[in-house]
Parts: C-alpha cells; sequence; structure tokens
C-alpha cells in the first residue's frame, strides 16, 4: 500500500481510524477524533500513529 | 540519484507552521533534508553535512540553541543563528539586548533567589508579573497583584527543580487594552502585525487568544525591526504591548515564531512559510 492510497490510520490509544485529507509526514501531529489524543505520525510506509510526546518545560517559540 | 540537500528543516515536532515551510520549500524545488531532531547529534570535529543551512523549528529551546552551536561548528548556516535562539530563550538576556539597542521596555529586575524577588516586587511596585527565564506559551508566567500573593507565589518557585528556576525575573504589569500585538519580521522586513485578544491575561495564541489585524504605523515596524536586529534574529515573532496612553513597549522576541494565528487573522494574504524560505534562500547565496 502506498502513502497516498492510505487515508487513514489507527488511533493507539482508543482504535479509531484516524483519517488524513492529505498525505502525512514524518514528525506530523494530528488528533484523534474520538478521544481527542494528540498523537505523531512516527511511520509513513505505512502511517503509524504513536501518543505524541509530552509537552516539556522550555518548549514553546 | 536524488539532488544533495542544501537545506535542512530541524524539527522534533512537526506543527501546521513546519510543514507550511516544507511545502514551501519543496514548491520552489528546493532539495530539502528533513531533520529530527530526538535522533541527531553530531561531531567536535569532523565533516560538514551536506546541507549548507539549518532552518531551526526545533521546539524545545534548549535543544534547539545547542543544536545551533553544534552545527555551526560544522559550518552550516543557522538560521536562525545560535546566539539570536539563546539570545530569545533567556528572557533576561533577551531584556539585555533589547535595552542595549535602547528600546524601551516594561520596568524589569532579574532577583538572584525567590527571597530577593520580593524586594524586587517591591522596588518595582504592585500588581507585578513574575516570569520564569526559559519558557514560552505564557507558562508560569503569573501577575502577582499584592506582596501576600507574591510571597505564596515565590515559595512555589522555590520548590521548583533546577537552579535556573530560582532567579526570579521580574516585571512591571503593563496595564494593556486587554491585547498585545505580535509583529513578525523575516530577514528585516516587517510582514504584518496582529492584535492577540484573550479573556486570559496571557495573550498567548497557544493559550487560545484570538488575532485581528493590526494596522501597522511607523512606530511598529520601527520596534520590531530593531527588537529583531538586537537579538540578531532573522525570523523574529516580537510581541509588543500598549500601555493606558498607547506607549509601545517591547516584551519579547521570539526565534521559533509560530503563525498560523497571524495568517489566519490575515485570511492567508500573507504567506508566512513562503516567506520565511524566500528569506533563506537569499542566506546561502
Amino acid at each position: 500500500m502506498t502513502v497516498q492510497e492510505q487515508t487513514t490510520a489507527r488511533c493507539p490509544e482508543c482504535a479509531a481510524d484516524v483519517p488524513f485529507a492529505e498525505p502525512p509526514r514524518l514528525s506530523e501531529l494530528v488528533e484523534c477524533g474520538e478521544c481527542q489524543v494528540e498523537l505523531e505520525v512516527v511511520t509513513v510506509q505505512p502511517v503509524t500513529l504513536a501518543p505524541a510526546p509530552e509537552v516539556e518545560e522550555d518548549w514553546g517559540e | 540519484m536524488s539532488e544533495p540537500a542544501s537545506v535542512a528543516v530541524l524539527t522534533s515536532r512537526l506543527r501546521v507552521d513546519d510543514k507550511r515551510i516544507l511545502e514551501a520549500l519543496e514548491r520552489r524545488n528546493v532539495a530539502v533534508a528533513h531533520v529530527d531532531t530526538r535522533t541527531a547529534w553530531w561531531p567536535l570535529d569532523g565533516a560538514a553535512p551536506e546541507w549548507r543551512l539549518v532552518l531551526n523549528r526545533e521546539i524545545g529551546q534548549i535543544r534547539a540553541g545547542y543544536a545551533a552551536r553544534a552545527l555551526e561548528r560544522l559550518g552550516v548556516i543557522g538560521v536562525n543563528s545560535a546566539a539570536a535562539i539563546e539570545t530569545c530563550a533567556d528572557k533576561w538576556h533577551t531584556s539585555l539586548a533589547l535595552r542595549a539597542a535602547g528600546l524601551p521596555t516594561p520596568r524589569t529586575a532579574l532577583a538572584a533567589t525567590p527571597e530577593a524577588a520580593l524586594s524586587a516586587l517591591a522596588a518595582i511596585g504592585y500588581p507585578a508579573v513574575v516570569k520564569p527565564l526559559v519558557g514560552s506559551w505564557g507558562r508560569l508566567v503569573t501577575t502577582v497583584p499584592d506582596p501576600d500573593l507574591a510571597r505564596t507565589v515565590l515559595e512555589y518557585v522555590a520548590a521548583l527543580p533546577g537552579p535556573q528556576a530560582h532567579i526570579v525575573y521580574v516585571q512591571e504589569y503593563v496595564r494593556k487594552p486587554g491585547r498585545d500585538i505580535r509583529v513578525v519580521v523575516v530577514g528585516g522586513e516587517v510582514l504584518g502585525a496582529v492584535y492577540r485578544y484573550s479573556a486570559d491575561w496571557r495573550t498567548n495564541v497557544a493559550r487560545g487568544a484570538r488575532t485581528e489585524r493590526c494596522p501597522l504605523t511607523d512606530r511598529i515596524i520601527e520596534l520590531a525591526t530593531t527588537a529583531a536586529t538586537a537579538v540578531g534574529a532573522d525570523l523574529a515573532g516580537v510581541d509588543l504591548v500598549e500601555d493606558e496612553t498607547g506607549r509601545l513597549y517591547v516584551l519579547e522576541v521570539n526565534s521559533g515564531v509560530e503563525f498560523a494565528g497571524f495568517e489566519q487573522a490575515y485570511d492567508g494574504s500573507v504567506d508566512v512559510a513562503g516567506r520565511i524560505v524566500d528569506h533563506v534562500l537569499t542566506r546561502l547565496t
């Protein structure tokens, strides 16, 4: 399956299908529409998701 | 065989802004490497990477600064530079740079301990603001209306881990009209400005602030470009605040500027990612 063909990936928290409007990029952040957990794209071929890292003290602009 | 990348974009968390930057680079047919900081390391001595310039979008300010230092050592051009990232990452260093450039800032003091901060606050006057030296998105920034609450806040500050957390930055509270002003500066040019309104007294977009286009004035342009130059930032989000009389002060400069709220206020008529990339390409020539 190519990246272009895969339009959803499974949420690792609640197993819901998370849709993509366009092919996702590595490290991109998405939110699960079901459980609202913030997720990170950890592989793109195939697209797989993992919980996004927690915000660290020095994160920001 | 693909062309060697001339530009690297450094991130550990690909925000929507970063994605727009990657897309803008690709639209201009720039060979780009997307480098994940979480798996990156660099030798003290060694060959330079294939890319000549790094667009440093690392979200962790400490990590961004060290990465920039390591890459500059290897001969890579940093946008922003390590010096700019380090200056912007520390509120006191930023204040020093702004004042050295003669810019107006709220009255500010640095206290060497939480106990000393009480004296500093008394000199600044109440209400006042207590800020961590490092951090963003308004985290742990606290307004203190009186000495009683200041004492309590400083007890919490004293309980924070790490010696840096015990150096206290205190500032005059500017009675702003429910908003501040974010100015985006790229390569010394102001792309525009937005008001940031919030029910929270901290008007960060990351805290849900609403943005609205702010008419540019000569004074806003002068303050923003001078502030970006003062910290040495090619790319800067300069935060200004108005007092009750309309006088403007420079609050801080952000070297890893986020611009989704800005673009929203401009209804997409300002292509910040594109302007950033165009500037980056001038640094390669």
